[in-house]
């Protein structure tokens, strides 16, 4: 992960991103009008915060298979990553619901599933920290990190289809699949989910790396 | 083997009444609180509130039952365990033996509660399995978080945080479930809502059931 190509690939596609979701031609839909370049900002941490937690999770198995602390560090610090994302979506969630509903919270059920599942990764920080055996903390920190994952599946997945939501895509707004046809957003909308998920593994390397050498100071 | 330690359960839970008394009393004053402090009567009180606010009695009684399923057990007697079962019929004997409790809790808790805030359900058999379904996956969840719990300090107050956050997709569903269930709806339109809960409780057992021999090497 100390190599550098990839850092500069996520800055340069993060630019052209940043810089397409503003600048570039954006198709009017009725009720979204121009704040649908919020597109490429809220709804591509989400996209990120999924890669990332699943990455974690999948680094959690491969710590209960192995034993290896090392995944445990990085499952850890991914988490982390994937946190920060889901606070940065609901900000911007709510910031575009302020204007496009008329008020940042409205207790939409995606809103509330996203805020239960943030609520859920911090009681893993909450339990990892009530645990001082450093194997210990791993592995009971590891099987909370899975189920926690299994306990998001429903509720980002299924539930919010359940009902209806304010939500584009549903109760007769345009959603995903009208603009997923639109080229003109396909073409920044893919780049920004891999240019935001670069910067979050970015964020989570340096991140393992200052704990590496904590604990080397330590010992 | 699993029926052998749904019976140490059991008998356990029979020497020591104290402690199932003691959760029908909490069941029993946390009904009558509600009923006091809303002091309403049916008619009064909004269906959905009335609905709700079961649920919550149930979801706080479950934590208070099922929480003491890890936490009782003494680390010699856990040892002793370790050496004699798989883990894996360990955590399935746990989990039928909390849901059967539950089952009897949820029940009892519907009596009474039906009893002082009046019933308003309609379709009483697919509340009762709503009900089931629900101390399933309740007694479930529970019973792996607080094996979770058990390991770490201040476990008590961490049961509830580690499992009211997971708990809530599950309790959204029963209680839409439920209240379908209660305005009589006629039962071809939720039943994907119970599978959707059937799914829901199989996907937590089954993880429980994959998760927990990692928990009982430790």
């Amino acid at each position: 992960m100390k190599k550098t190509w990839w850092k500069i690939l996520a800055v340069a596609i993060l630019i052209y991103a940043i810089l397409g979701a503003l600048l570039f031609d954006a198709p009017r839909l009725n009720i979204l009008n121009e704040t649908i370049r919020n597109l490429h900002f809220h709804v591509t941490m989400w996209f990120g915060m999924i890669i990332l937690l699943t990455a974690s999770m999948v680094l959690a198995i491969r710590y209960l298979r192995t034993g290896n602390q090392k995944f445990d560090l990085y499952s850890v610090e991914l988490a982390n990553v994937g946190v920060l994302f889901s606070i940065l979506g609901l900000v911007t969630g709510a910031v575009w619901a302020n204007y496009a509903w008329g008020e940042p919270w409205s207790g939409d059920p995606k809103q509330n599933g996203a805020a239960v599942c943030l609520l859920i990764y911090l009681a893993y920080f909450v339990l990892r920290n009530s645990i001082n055996d450093e194997q210990q903390r791993g592995r009971i920190g590891g099987i909370y990190n899975i189920f926690a994952f299994a306990a998001l599946i429903p509720l980002l997945f299924i539930l919010p289809r359940m009902t209806d939501s304010l939500h584009p895509g549903n109760g007769g707004n345009p959603g995903f699949n009208a603009y997923d046809m639109d080229s003109r957003l396909r073409i920044v909308f893919y780049p920004a989910v891999i240019g935001w998920t670069l910067l979050g593994l970015w964020m989570a390397s340096l991140r393992i790396r200052m704990r590496k050498v904590q604990k080397q100071l330590e010992d | 083997m699993i029926f052998t330690l749904i019976q140490k359960e059991f008998i356990l839970e029979w020497r020591q009444r104290y402690a199932i008394n003691g959760i029908i009393l909490y069941l029993a004053s946390t009904v009558f609180i509600c009923y006091m402090s809303f002091n309403l009567k049916l008619g009064l009180v909004d269906p959905i509130i009335w609905n709700a606010l079961f649920w919550v009695i149930i979801l706080f009684t479950a934590v208070n039952a099922v929480a003491k399923s890890f936490l009782q057990e003494s680390y010699g007697r856990t040892l002793y365990y370790f050496s004699l079962v798989k883990p894996e019929s360990f955590i399935i004997s746990k989990t039928i033996y909390y849901s059967g409790l539950l089952l009897l809790m949820s029940i009892l808790g519907f009596l009474f509660y039906a009893f002082v805030m009046g019933n308003p359900v309609q379709d009483k058999f697919m509340y009762l399995l709503v009900l089931c379904l629900g101390s399933i996956g309740l007694s479930s969840t529970l019973t792996l978080t607080s094996a979770i719990a058990s390991k770490a300090s201040n476990s008590s107050s961490l049961m509830a945080v580690l499992s009211f956050p997971i708990i809530i997709p599950l309790l959204l569903v029963l209680i839409k479930a439920s209240k379908n269930a209660m305005d009589g709806l006629d039962r071809s339109v939720y039943t994907d809502q119970l599978l959707t809960l059937v799914a829901i409780n199989a996907l937590i057992m089954g993880f429980s059931y994959l998760l927990f021999p990692y928990l009982w090497r430790s």
